[in-house]
């Protein structure tokens, strides 16, 4: 709060009450992927809009210094192994890639159609940091710009 | 009122947005314009009865705006000059127009509006649930029928950040200084 950097003390207050909200309902969207619409990929990017919106209330500089920026490069590749993992966890028990080797459960439960939830909890924890770290490579690569422009170093 | 008469307005909105996203010489107005296009189509899905992806374009549409907003906008000069070129519009009005009449020949022969011709959509609507166990059908397709077509669209995801960490990195350039 003290920082000079990001917007005023009423866009940072408004931010406090809203990111946590928009947070969950990623979260939810994932979770509940095969029931209601919505999946992985629209989930991700509702979180990674959570994220946009902390950095853009507070300055590119508060997200990093409570997470470092290679632990969202390990989830995003993480997420993408699990899926790879998934599918050939597939082969080993039925014998076909990405195949749905959990029981698929009884309909319209949470605990239901065996690998689907899980593949959307990869896909939103793969879409969600990866979005968030374009933003990112993009908002310091402008701030990097300004500075060597400043320097007067302009190659 | 029917539904066509919808989306006959939000499509003319939307040609009317594209539009002036290319005619403002403002950059930041332009990109709100092109914002039009986006988020009208998410309003024609969801008349259409899609909200999987009318959710899908709209938070993707958000992002979207905010990075355009944020990567074009900081430029000191926020105006183009356009100079329009008689032989070019004339040269884009002949193609728009041969283009237009073979579309109209074209979208004759398509199947009529809401009555599809593909068997196999009958199968997913039908027997999604009971094979792949998931309520949500547009889920039991692209994680259990199609899944091959979404790591596809995983790969690309990665692909495109690690282009954008190799292209805009900073700490490998301060260090090699």
């Amino acid at each position: 709060m003290n920082e000079e950097k990001g917007m005023t003390i009423i866009v940072k207050t408004i931010t406090r009450f809203t990111v946590w909200l928009i947070f969950l309902y990623g979260l939810y969207i994932i979770i509940h992927g095969h029931l209601t619409p919505g999946g992985g990929f629209a989930g991700g990017v509702i979180i990674s809009l959570s994220f946009v919106h902390l950095t853009l209330a507070y300055g590119k500089d508060f997200f990093l210094k409570r997470h470092k920026i290679s632990t969202l490069h390990n989830i995003e590749a993480g997420g993408a192994l699990a899926f790879v993992i998934i599918g050939i966890l597939g082969i080993a028990w039925t014998g076909s890639f990405l195949a749905n080797f959990i029981s698929t459960g009884k309909l319209f439960t949470l605990k239901s159609a065996g690998v689907i939830p899980l593949l959307n909890i990869a896909i939103g924890a793969k879409a969600g940091t990866a979005l968030y770290l374009v933003f990112y490579y993009l908002v310091t690569h402008r701030s990097f710009i300004q500075k060597s422009e400043s320097e007067g170093e302009i190659k | 009122m029917p539904v066509e008469i919808w989306l006959h307005f939000i499509l003319g909105f939307m040609i009317i947005g594209a539009i002036a996203a290319l005619e403002i010489k403002d950059v930041l107005s332009a990109i709100i314009a092109v914002g039009i296009v986006g988020l009208g189509l998410s309003v024609a899905f969801l008349f259409l009865q899609a909200p999987d992806l009318a959710l899908v374009q709209f938070v993707f549409e958000i992002l979207c705006m905010i990075i355009l907003i944020r990567a074009f906008t900081h430029r000191k000069e926020h105006k183009i000059d356009l100079k329009s070129n008689v032989v070019l519009v004339a040269i884009a009005v002949v193609i728009l127009s041969v283009v237009f009449v073979l579309g109209i020949f074209a979208f004759k022969e398509l199947p009529s509006f809401g009555k599809p011709i593909a068997r196999i959509a009958e199968r997913y609507l039908t027997k999604g649930p009971q094979e792949t166990g998931s309520a949500n059908i547009v889920t039991s397709i692209i994680l259990d029928y199609r899944a091959y077509d979404t790591l596809g669209e995983i790969t690309v995801l990665f692909t495109s950040i690690l282009g954008a960490f190799t292209i805009l990195r900073v700490i490998g350039r301060k260090q090699r200084r």
